[in-house]
């Protein structure tokens, strides 16, 4: 089963868990899976439909921008990664 | 402000300090950007992440690159610094470092070229807009003798 790796700062959402598999065959169904177990995670993640601009999201180290996005297929032995953007400047 | 609120410090040893100096130079006039952790022993693992944006006012770290950094320093257990330069601005978090500002457990830290003489570097905590300021304590240690090859 796909496996999602939850960062530090996510972690308040899903009770400390780092990490947390659930099943999917792609990265959209497997984020849904993780957001009804872990609702307290939706907002940080979506934004309606899509995930949130400053989320980035891996699939075995590959951002799914440079992918399918939400349909980016997952395997069985995947692991998915979030986190969020760090960006800044002086503005 | 209470003032008899405490005052978190960050100590940084001055390796550390030149290298972050020197990274913000290495490609003047665009902002730069990394990663540092703080290791148990009070030194810091270093992680150049390259900017995304190659931009004179704005960094983002580029996706890859920062997966890998902070997924070591998240094994390790490291406490997490987050470095961008500021190169013709003051060394204190814009608008925009503000408001995307999205890990309130880390340590903010700002080098700025502003002064091309005077190189300087500030820390700050980022929590809910909030901008409070660390200051920087640089510790000279000298670096450890490799023991002699016989």
């Amino acid at each position: 089963m796909p496996v999602v790796r939850i960062p530090t700062v996510l972690r308040k959402h899903t009770d400390g868990a780092a990490k947390i598999e659930v099943s999917g065959s792609d990265v959209g169904e497997v984020l849904r899976g993780l957001v009804a177990a872990h609702p307290g995670l939706s907002e940080q993640l979506f934004d309606g439909e899509k995930v949130r601009g400053f989320i980035n999201v891996y699939v075995d180290d590959e951002d799914i921008r440079y992918l399918d996005g939400l349909a980016s297929p997952v395997g069985a032995d995947a692991e998915i990664a979030l986190m969020p953007a760090v960006a800044g400047g002086a503005g | 402000m209470d003032a008899a609120a405490p005052v978190d410090s960050f100590s940084l040893d001055r390796e550390t300090w030149d290298r972050l100096v020197e990274h913000a130079w290495s490609d003047h006039p665009y902002e730069v950007c990394g990663l540092l952790g703080r290791r148990p022993d009070g030194g810091f693992e270093h992680y150049v992440v390259p900017n995304a944006e190659r931009s004179m006012t704005y960094y983002v770290m580029e996706p890859r690159a920062l997966l890998r950094a902070m997924r070591e320093i998240e094994d390790r257990g490291y406490d997490l610094a987050i470095y961008h330069s500021h190169t013709h601005t003051e060394a204190y978090p814009s608008q925009t470092d503000i408001r995307l500002a999205a890990y309130p457990d880390a340590t903010y830290l700002i080098v700025t070229l502003q002064d091309r003489d005077r190189p300087d570097i500030r820390a700050f905590s980022i929590l809910d807009g909030e901008v409070r300021e660390k200051p920087v304590v640089v510790r000279d240690r000298p670096m450890p003798t490799p023991d002699p090859v016989a």
